[in-house]
């Protein structure tokens, strides 16, 4: 393979690699924060063990999103030199404000609620706590921006041989941006709503501590189920923005050939991409498609083969990813709607079958996460900035193929062992259960050390 | 041309504290081992750092994230040159940030000897790796029209090597003077011992590095130039003895407040030498990347300074406000009593 494969294949696996904590921190940090809320609030001990027992998860998962991050921001330059340079103008702005405005928030506030229980006040202990959410959640709106850009570039002129940017306010106001931002981060809290509600079934299997987890189980199917209709929400605009900017990637996502007016939705459909055609259509919704795309029946959609082939993105890989996410984002929520009912009926703990189902739900909101990466960054394929930058022109010029690939090795090996010590740690202290003993950890102290 | 020497000074400024905050976290993960007899000690000296270590990292970040934004050319060019040293560097941050983390979560000994293992050479490779990566800096890189011309084995030349050996001598100063400060009793007086002992062979090793950078760089020119400049790398000189001093007098604190100002007046050192360039070519002036060449548009230049004069004071502000919650030393009672710590 050469330098371009090996780099490509490199910032998707690492990509992907964050990508795995990244949306766990997002939710469970807001979950987290609601529970020490709610003790601050009522005093209920209860809430306090579950602070404790999901804020123990919480932490080992952070570790690893946190330091893969900086992996992200290392290989724009380390791979990616020829984008660096062309975009670092308007690109590199959102990073560092990122870094300023969210990273120290986050990784300051985090230190002091991890440390802080017998040093501050229980008030301000719960506010560290939403500090951290709030930067985590701050930073993914300054990347997404970033990223947005990459997708819907606006605000820049082409001078002296690059994007400069000439209107900021564009860059943090794009559409674009705007609500992929709201589609990630509430996809994020989706992960975290399952996490909780899966490892809570777990528990209520084996009935331990069923009031702790049935009130976990509770909180977490709840924030799923109004999570989810806003990922369903922020998608559908989604979108709508995507086939206004984007006419290849939509096109990709919905396996569409020829342009015409009112086209349809089939259900059972798997594109040929050698005969630029449909293998199988079957099981049609008229006008569905234009429907999404426009929010008018008869919209015109512009098929793939009014563009170059070697401006289409890959149709396969785009299309599966796409549809695979929308089945099981549809799947989640209903699940997450039965646990938000059955979860506020009696004996939760004794429907089997249900909470088996959201135990093995876990893993799929991760999945659909994933599969909505691919869609967004193979869709945009074979750009980099969206209609302005190749991704083979950006590739750095002075790293050779062994580099790359003696890098990427690294990272697998690096990445596959601590992504498997902190899934092993996480499943530990899942099972292990909350920590009932709460001597010496109750925040006794008012106000000290200030 | 304002806002481009601004961004520069900011550059600067970045790095320096950098280096100053995450100094003594690379100086304690260096030395951790070596200070502590127990699993109890090993446990106060990470976590003496534990609730800022994090915080301190960010400026790395931000230090890298204002090279993109300010100086985006730099910024690719110094990336992609120095990806193999770089790589190494970014490992050994991912492996000591999980370390601190993963260490306690297992009962084991082994487990968490593999640990403090893990977390002594992913604290001592970044303190050598900056040291090389800024002495090949101070000295040029081998690059021209056609691009660069040197490989991880080139960096290991002689300047960079003895850039290195400053910088973990430095840090293991700075650390074991932190951790004097942070914890009490016979543990401190052994961390502060580390300090003593290490000084005179950090000074010997700054000076030779002082009359070496006359032969390996052009930093001197800049001085040469403007003699008042002078002041900066004698600051750095005093704060260093100063440092000896407080040390003698019992005065361990002062002893730190020292050495974090010779960190600050180092990096100021070799960045005051610099200007204009960020990175010189080695090989012809025409090629080093400059402030002026290689910086972003007035634009953005402007717009990143807003950023900075608002947000970077408030960052320092709340960043005060946390030491202060945590100044107190860490006893070894309260981290076996804490079930949240490290």
């Amino acid at each position: 393979m050469d330098v371009l494969s090996l780099s490509r294949l490199q910032f998707a696996a690492t990509t992907m690699f964050h990508f795995i904590f990244v949306p766990l921190t997002l939710g469970l940090s807001v979950l987290t924060a609601y529970m020490e809320t709610r003790y601050v609030r009522t005093g209920d001990e209860t809430y306090l063990k579950m602070t404790k027992f999901w804020g123990k998860l919480f932490l080992i998962n952070f570790a690893l999103g946190v330091v893969t991050g900086i992996t992200q921001e290392f290989q724009f330059g380390m791979n990616w030199a020829e984008y660096s340079k062309y975009v670092g103008d308007i690109f590199g702005a959102p990073l560092a404000i990122e870094a300023t405005v969210a990273f120290f928030l986050e990784s300051v506030f985090i230190g002091v609620w991890i440390f802080g229980w017998n040093k501050v006040s229980k008030t301000f202990h719960a506010v560290a706590i939403w500090l951290v959410a709030i930067g985590t959640n701050l930073s993914a709106l300054w990347i997404l921006l970033a990223n947005g850009w990459m997708q819907k570039p606006v605000g820049y002129v082409l001078r002296n041989g690059r994007a400069q940017m000439v209107d900021f306010a564009a860059v943090v106001t794009n559409p674009y941006a705007i609500i992929k931002f709201f589609h990630t981060v509430t996809s994020g809290y989706v992960v975290a709503a399952f996490f909780v509600a899966g490892i809570s079934a777990w528990h209520l299997l084996r009935k331990n501590e069923v009031a702790f987890f049935t009130r976990s189980f509770r909180i977490g199917a709840t924030f799923g189920l109004v999570s989810s209709l806003l990922v369903f929400l922020s998608g559908d605009f989604h979108a709508v923005e995507i086939a206004k900017v984007q006419p290849t990637k939509f096109a990709a996502m919905e396996a569409v050939w020829e342009t015409k007016k009112g086209v349809g939705m089939n259900l059972l459909l798997l594109p040929d991409a050698k005969n630029e055609c449909n293998a199988l259509e079957r099981l049609c919704i008229p006008n569905l498609v234009s429907l999404l795309a426009f929010h008018t029946p008869d919209a015109e959609i512009k098929g793939l083969k009014d563009f170059p082939k070697e401006l289409r993105p890959p149709v396969m890989e785009t299309f599966i990813s796409f549809r695979l996410m929308a089945g099981l984002g549809t799947f989640i929520t209903l699940v997450a709607l039965a646990g938000t009912i059955l979860s506020r009926m009696k004996n939760l703990e004794n429907r089997t079958l249900f909470l088996r189902v959201v135990l093995l739900s876990l893993p799929l909101p991760y999945l659909a996460a994933q599969l909505g990466w691919i869609v967004a960054e193979l869709g945009r394929q074979p750009w980099i900035v969206y209609g302005v930058l190749k991704t083979s022109q950006g590739v750095s010029q002075s790293v050779v193929g062994g580099q790359v690939l003696g890098s990427l090795v690294g990272f697998s090996l690096l990445y596959g062992f601590l992504g498997a010590v902190d899934i092993y740690l996480l499943v530990k202290y899942a099972k292990k259960g909350p920590d009932n003993d709460l001597s010496g950890i109750i925040n006794t102290v008012t106000v000290r050390g200030a | 041309m304002e806002l481009q020497i601004t961004w520069f000074v900011l550059w600067g400024v970045l790095w320096a504290v950098y280096f100053m905050l995450d100094g003594f976290v690379l100086g304690m993960g260096i030395l951790h081992n070596v200070i502590a007899r127990t699993d109890g000690e090993k446990r106060v000296l990470i976590n003496a750092v534990g609730p800022v270590w994090d915080g301190n990292e960010v400026w790395l970040l931000t230090a890298g994230g204002a090279t993109f934004a300010a100086f985006p050319t730099t910024y690719a060019m110094m990336f992609s040159y120095l990806y193999t040293a770089l790589l190494l560097l970014l490992f050994a941050l991912i492996v000591r940030g999980v370390a601190f983390e993963f260490r306690g979560k297992e009962e084991s000994q082994t487990w968490k000897k593999s640990w403090d293992v893990a977390i002594q050479v992913s604290s001592f490779l970044p303190a050598l790796l900056f040291g090389v990566a800024f002495g090949n800096i101070f000295a040029g890189l081998p690059m021209d029209a056609s691009g660069y011309h040197g490989s991880l084995l080139s960096l290991l030349n002689p300047y960079g090597i003895l850039t290195g050996v400053l910088f973990v001598l430095l840090f293991i100063v700075h650390g074991s003077l932190y951790l004097s400060i942070k914890t009490v009793g016979d543990l401190s007086v052994r961390a502060k011992g580390i300090a003593d002992k290490t000084w005179p062979s950090l000074l010997v090793v700054a000076v030779v590095f002082l009359a070496y950078t006359k032969f390996a760089t052009k930093l001197y020119d800049n001085y040469l130039g403007t003699p008042v400049l002078f002041i900066v790398p004698l600051l750095a000189v005093a704060a260093l003895l100063a440092t000896r001093v407080f040390s003698a007098k019992g005065s361990n604190l002062g002893a730190f407040a020292c050495s974090c100002a010779t960190v600050l007046m180092v990096v100021a050192t070799g960045v005051t030498g610099l200007f204009p360039n960020l990175i010189p070519s080695s090989i012809d002036p025409a090629y080093s990347l400059t402030i002026f060449n290689s910086s972003s548009s007035p634009y953005t230049l402007k717009l990143m300074t807003i950023v900075a004069f608002i947000f970077v004071p408030i960052v320092i502000a709340y960043k005060i406000w946390v030491y202060r919650i945590f100044r107190a030393p860490v006893t070894e009672e309260e981290v076996l009593g804490d079930k949240h710590a490290y």
